[in-house]
């Protein structure tokens, strides 16, 4: 395969950012979508004509509440790495 | 440049590969937060309020280690089962 002709540093650097930029947006969709799931089920017991603005003020805070979480849950999984490494 | 093309200068190339490497490890670990956050919400949450509170802090960090400690002993008293199998035969 030697021979095709490497790529050069601009095209490497337009490669790596595009790659960068579509981890960051599938980031976001997951988070979006579990986030969705999660303050559904929490705040949306019975499924009214609209959102009612109890319903609103409860999904607010259950998106913040859901990235501290993930936030704490990052932080305690990275500790934990961190621990078992050390073990090794 | 034909696609052909750039995927193998892609693979023969050391930086990109090193690059993709660690965004992939990156991903996996992204990947596992996610489902630790999942699992752990479920157990730690009740209704969101202002701020997440010091005991459900707590729980969620207990939650990942336990899991964690969960995953590990199932895996290897697994394996212990697989062994005492093959042996017995």
């Amino acid at each position: 395969m030697a021979g095709m002709g490497n790529l050069s540093i601009a095209e490497k650097e337009e490669l790596i950012g595009q790659v960068k930029q579509q981890i960051a947006v599938a980031n976001a969709q997951e988070l979006l979508t579990k986030m969705t799931e999660k303050c559904f089920k929490k705040c949306v017991a019975k499924p009214g004509v609209q959102l009612d603005s109890s319903e609103q003020k409860c999904i607010s805070m259950c998106m913040d509440r859901y990235m501290d979480s993930w936030n704490l849950v990052s932080r305690t999984y990275s500790n934990r790495l961190l621990r078992e490494q050390n073990k090794m | 440049m034909s696609d052909f093309d750039s995927l193998s200068s892609v693979s023969s190339d050391k930086e990109l590969q090193d690059f993709l490497m660690v965004e992939k490890q990156k991903a996996q670990v992204n990947a596992q937060i996610h489902e630790f956050n999942d699992i752990c919400w479920e157990k730690c949450i009740g209704k969101p309020g202002s701020k997440l509170d010091s005991s459900t802090e707590t729980c969620l960090s207990n939650c990942v280690d336990r899991f964690i400690d969960t995953s590990l002993l199932v895996t290897q008293r697994f394996a212990q089962l697989l062994q005492k199998r093959s042996g017995a035969l």
